[in-house]
């Protein structure tokens, strides 16, 4: 184990080159609805339960369900309404469980990108070449099914191992959501030294967080999506930054959850300056206009 | 070492569910329901009484609810009893003020234990469904099949003979199964049960004996996840109710009959604090027209009638 993960050198938010975004947008704004399959009853991984419960574990395995079968479409009318194009981190077996999803995403040019097979399938104990081909399967999947080349990935349940992201690189993605050590978008060291970034993703602002681990109200998670919008605006002003909001069927899209997020959503795409985009598009803009120059001021700042 | 190869393997991963128990389906993409008197919205409230013994067992996991300090757990015990000798009379009357029709949801003990109370329902003429023997007594995975059929029966014979109802509905204690409950539950003639939480509307369930209706009772809106587990304000659950009520209702006039399933503790919404909580959003839901109150029970035959 490693004291430092040394995937990106510390890199101050004072004084950074500036990020323009397109149309001279000050925040790149996207919403990652997690589309996940949790299975029944897995295959054990030595290193983690999948469920708290003796299987069948009724209760979490029916909380997740609920997502695709109730949770989806409402989600999904609601960005609709707002001209929102979801990035959805996706359990790739959803492909073959439910593909009536993956239609109704396609047909709104939705990004696909990979968050596994199962989210009841873990990275611990994988060897290279275990993860390897668990990482080259999830893209073959979506590539199959969509037609789209995976450049994003978020871990299965967020578990990773040390060269998760080499592994990544290596198989053709350009960004991670895996991290969240910053607001804007930062290089980020693979071992092939392919341009591979990280793309602010935030768990501060996904509802699974906000809804299982900080058990946040309602309509305070409305107030806190704006008021997280409102700083990032202002400070987009002088440096062009990143605002996400991770979303499940089975958290956000419950009866009592949905309007509070819908004003919120309904704010910040009423706002001038925003660009209202994809992962994928925030990564290619980055590594095409942002990258170079990102990482010789890293280097500046770094040896000063 | 790594993993086994077979961490890689995915036997299931084809179309539908991971296992035949029900058919995949969206909610957006079912055949609309049309509730009796062309009502929008199904009103289900569960009352859940329970019995929570002191000398908890906690096995294999310790109860929704259920006791957490060293023996005696006098405060748990006490504040879990408070709901079947205080808290329940004032949820009574609050059902009565705004003409909403409960159903109960009673562990096997209380019925035994409470015969006063237990009458009291039964006089009401509300409908009563089975809530386990009492909340140390999990159904759960890998549990012996011939103790789990013994535990069921003892709680449908105790309920059934003590309120003289068919009791053909089913919440299971910390809404916890077995592989085997559902297929039980049909062998021991339930028609309907509660513990899948994985939609807003019932469906179909199939078992080993025939089928059985799974009616969904929301666990994210219950009271006793807003208040005691999420730890969320008497007000905040006021407003989480009726902004779930007015998607549900706005829902339902777009793609047929919604229901609304309310499930409360009288331990948590019965004291003096919060009663009045659970009466403003009983007075909110039942102040519009298109509310049908119905026990679970109806709300099932309407639907399984709607199919």
């Amino acid at each position: 184990m490693k004291e430092d993960p040394g995937l990106y050198d510390y890199w101050p938010y004072e004084n950074r080159p500036k990020i323009t975004w397109p149309n001279g947008a000050r925040v790149a704004f996207w919403v990652a609805p997690n589309i996940e399959f949790y299975e029944l009853d897995p295959a054990v991984n030595p290193h983690r339960k999948a469920w708290p419960r003796p299987v069948p574990d009724v209760n979490g395995y029916a909380t997740r369900d609920y997502g695709n079968r109730v949770g989806h479409m409402r989600m999904m009318r609601t960005l609709d309404k707002y001209g929102v194009r979801g990035s959805i981190s996706l359990s790739t077996a959803l492909c073959d469980h439910h593909p009536e999803i993956i239609e109704l995403c396609k047909e709104r040019n939705w990004e696909f990108f990979s968050h596994g097979i199962y989210n009841t399938r873990y990275t611990y104990g994988m060897s290279e070449a275990q993860e390897r081909a668990m990482i080259e399967d999830a893209i073959e999947t979506i590539r199959k099914h969509t037609g789209q080349q995976c450049a994003g990935y978020l871990a299965p349940a967020l578990t990773h191992s040390d060269i998760t992201m080499d592994l990544f690189a290596e198989a053709g993605g350009i960004y991670t959501c895996d991290l969240f050590h910053d607001d804007q978008p930062t290089p980020v060291h693979v071992r092939s030294g392919k341009k591979f970034i990280s793309v602010p993703y935030s768990l501060e602002m996904n509802d699974t967080i906000v809804y299982v681990v900080n058990k946040i109200e309602p309509r305070r998670y409305g107030e806190m999506i704006k008021a997280n919008f409102d700083r990032l605006y202002a400070e987009g002003a002088d440096n062009g930054v990143v605002m996400c909001v991770p979303l499940h069927g089975y958290q956000v899209s419950h009866p009592h959850r949905l309007k509070a997020f819908e004003e919120a959503l309904e704010y910040i795409t009423g706002h001038s300056d925003v660009w209202v985009t994809t992962g994928r598009e925030i990564a290619e803009y980055y590594i095409e206009n942002c990258y170079d120059e990102a990482v010789a001021d890293i280097a500046a700042k770094g040896a000063a | 070492m790594p993993l086994d190869p077979s961490y890689l393997e995915y036997p299931h991963r084809s179309y539908g569910m991971d296992h035949d128990r029900y058919d995949w389906s969206m909610l957006v993409d079912r055949k609309p329901v049309a509730w009796p008197g062309g009502k929008r919205l199904a009103l289900w409230v569960n009352v859940s009484l329970q019995y929570f013994p002191l000398n908890q067992q906690g096995k294999p996991f310790a109860p929704v609810g259920g006791m957490t300090t060293a023996y005696p757990d006098l405060r748990h015990y006490t504040l879990r009893e408070y709901g079947n000798r205080v808290g329940i009379f004032r949820c009574l009357k609050a059902f009565d003020k705004y003409g909403v029709k409960p159903t109960f949801a009673v562990c096997g003990r209380v019925a035994e234990r409470y015969p006063y109370l237990l009458n009291r329902l039964v006089e009401r003429g509300d409908e009563i469904i089975a809530h386990g023997w009492h909340m140390d007594a999990p159904h759960y995975g890998g549990m012996d099949e011939g103790d789990e059929a013994m535990l069921m029966e003892r709680t449908l014979d105790t309920l059934r003979a003590k309120t003289g109802q068919p009791v053909e509905g089913w919440l299971s204690p910390s809404k916890s199964q077995s592989a085997r409950t559902p297929d039980l539950l049909v062998e021991h003639d339930v028609k309907y049960m509660c513990d899948w939480i994985n939609d807003d509307m019932p469906y179909n369930f199939r078992t080993s004996a025939g089928d059985i209706v799974a009616m969904p009772l929301s666990t994210e809106l219950e009271d006793r996840f807003i208040m005691q587990a999420n730890l969320h304000s008497e007000s905040e659950y006021a407003d989480q109710v009726q902004d779930a009520f007015d998607y549900l209702y706005a829902e339902a006039a777009e793609q047929g009959g919604r229901m609304l399933a309310l499930s409360i503790h009288p331990w948590m919404l019965g004291q003096p604090h919060r009663i009045g909580k659970l009466e403003q959003v009983l007075e909110y839901i039942t102040g519009h027209d298109g509310v049908w109150t119905a026990s679970a029970g109806e709300i099932c035959a309407a639907w399984q009638s709607a199919q």
